[in-house]
């Protein structure tokens, strides 16, 4: 396994495509290479960018390989589609915008689906962060659809965060999830030559303007406007995420401690949950008890809430 | 190894623009619960192959409805080979003339689909050939 970890440090494609699909399909050797790996990360800064659907993400993100390539910058890309509810597959679409980079050997570029049903997708994405960071890529964009809880963790666990939005979502801007813009340190407004992105930039002021005690001291978000099917603002953008990025990195130690602390606390805490519902749901799918609990409710023989009991109080010492 | 999922690509190599059938097929699989990564129109085989090894696919899904398929297709399985790759089957899919297939068959394409194909039994072929690696 250490020649698995040696070889995703030297940047071998192969190895490292390999890894995080067991990531995503939760092979449990997986770990042991992770464990290895996490000294070897740390180093790439990793950038997150998320909107509604049809805001132009993946439009922006290949705008933003090619603009850190010109720097001679090394790019990682996850990007997060859908899984269906309801077959379980995704047709995962990002790529097309991004195809011209797939020759050039300084870009990575993978998608994820969101795979549903007892989340992971956060503790997958982060895994997959840890693997292109060890494979030494100076950047890491993860692009994801604004909406629901997972994706808002995903972004969360990016340095820079940019949130997009166009013009004409109107009152729309409201709606985007709680808890999502609260961790935008960037906004974007795409397509801005539409009728509105003025109106759109006022609302957005005054949104940030109405929860002003949050950025009193520190970093307050600035609004941009782009268009970046025609690689207009996007300059401005890496701009900002550079004065974002130094701004990380000049707030005070002791405040740099606390934000740490903070996002292991967050992700720690993650991986126990997805861990802990890996382990104990697949013993109890295994040994065919849940089945025979979903009859039983089905059946009217029993309540869900006693089966729960049943089904956890053997496993766990001293639930209550 | 009961969790792996299917990884399949739907790419369109060439300067061919009739991308309907294509994206009907990366549904079909979408409903049939594999992921599938779409590349969009007009890939040259180079991009393909390294976008399918990037996404570690367990199938590469070419369609062509404009006739350069007997350059395209053996020139992704040639490059996959080239790449060390020997473990991502390679399908072709479109206006394929029957004297083709063979010609395609014995340069490593494992499977043609021509018109009238019902999604069902593509999906079926593949559940039943393309295991994932």
């Amino acid at each position: 396994m250490t020649t698995a970890v040696e070889k995703v440090i030297a940047g071998d494609v192969r190895t490292v495509a390999r890894l995080i699909r067991d990531i995503d399909d939760k092979i449990p050797e997986v770990r042991k290479v992770l464990k290895d790996l996490y000294p070897h990360t740390g180093k790439a800064y990793v950038i997150g960018i998320t909107g509604a659907p049809g805001v132009g993400k993946s439009t922006l993100v290949d705008q933003m390989v090619n603009h850190y390539r010109k720097q001679g910058k090394t790019v990682g890309v996850l990007a997060v589609d859908p899984t269906s509810p309801f077959s379980g597959g995704a047709i995962l679409g990002d790529r097309i915008r991004m195809q011209r980079h797939s020759l050039d050997e300084g870009v990575f570029i993978r998608s994820l689906a969101t795979r549903g049903h007892f989340g992971g997708l956060t503790q997958s994405t982060r895994s997959a962060i840890d693997v292109l960071d060890a494979m030494g890529k100076d950047y890491i964009i993860v692009e994801t659809v604004g909406v629901g809880q997972d994706e808002v963790d995903v972004v969360k666990s990016a340095q820079t965060t940019v949130i997009m939005v166009i013009p004409g979502m109107g009152d729309d801007i409201q709606a985007i999830k709680a808890g999502i813009l609260e961790a935008g340190d960037i906004f974007l407004i795409n397509k801005a030559d539409r009728e509105g992105a003025d109106k759109t930039f006022n609302e957005l002021r005054q949104m940030i303007d109405m929860g002003h005690s949050r950025y009193e001291e520190g970093w307050k978000p600035p609004i941009l406007k782009a268009e970046a099917a025609f690689d207009r603002g996007v300059t401005e953008l890496l701009e900002a995420i550079g004065e974002h990025r130094n701004y990380l990195l000049k707030s005070s130690e002791a405040k740099g401690l606390v934000r740490k602390r903070e996002r292991v606390r967050d992700e720690l805490a993650e991986m126990v949950k997805n861990r802990l519902i890996q382990e104990v749901m697949e013993r109890l799918l295994e040994s065919g008890e849940f089945d025979k609990a979903v009859d039983a409710v089905a059946s009217g023989e029993t309540d869900p809430y006693s089966a729960c009991d049943d089904l956890l109080l053997s496993r766990l010492d001293g639930l209550k | 190894m009961k969790d792996r999922k299917l990884r399949l690509m739907v790419a369109k190599p060439g300067l061919d623009g009739h991308d309907r059938g294509a994206r009907i097929i990366a549904r079909a699989f979408r409903d049939a619960g594999f992921e599938v990564v779409y590349t969009g129109l007009h890939q040259t085989p180079e991009s393909i192959v390294l976008a399918a090894i990037q996404e570690d696919v367990d199938m590469v899904g070419l369609s062509s409805l404009a006739g350069a398929h007997m350059y395209l297709f053996p020139e992704v399985v040639r490059l996959l080979k080239e790449k060390g790759v020997d473990d991502i089957m390679v399908v072709g899919g479109g206006i394929i003339p029957d004297e083709d297939i063979p010609r395609l068959r014995s340069q490593g394409v494992a499977q043609i689909f021509t018109p009238g194909a019902r999604l069902d039994d593509i999906v079926k072929w593949v559940r039943e050939n393309v295991k994932p690696r």
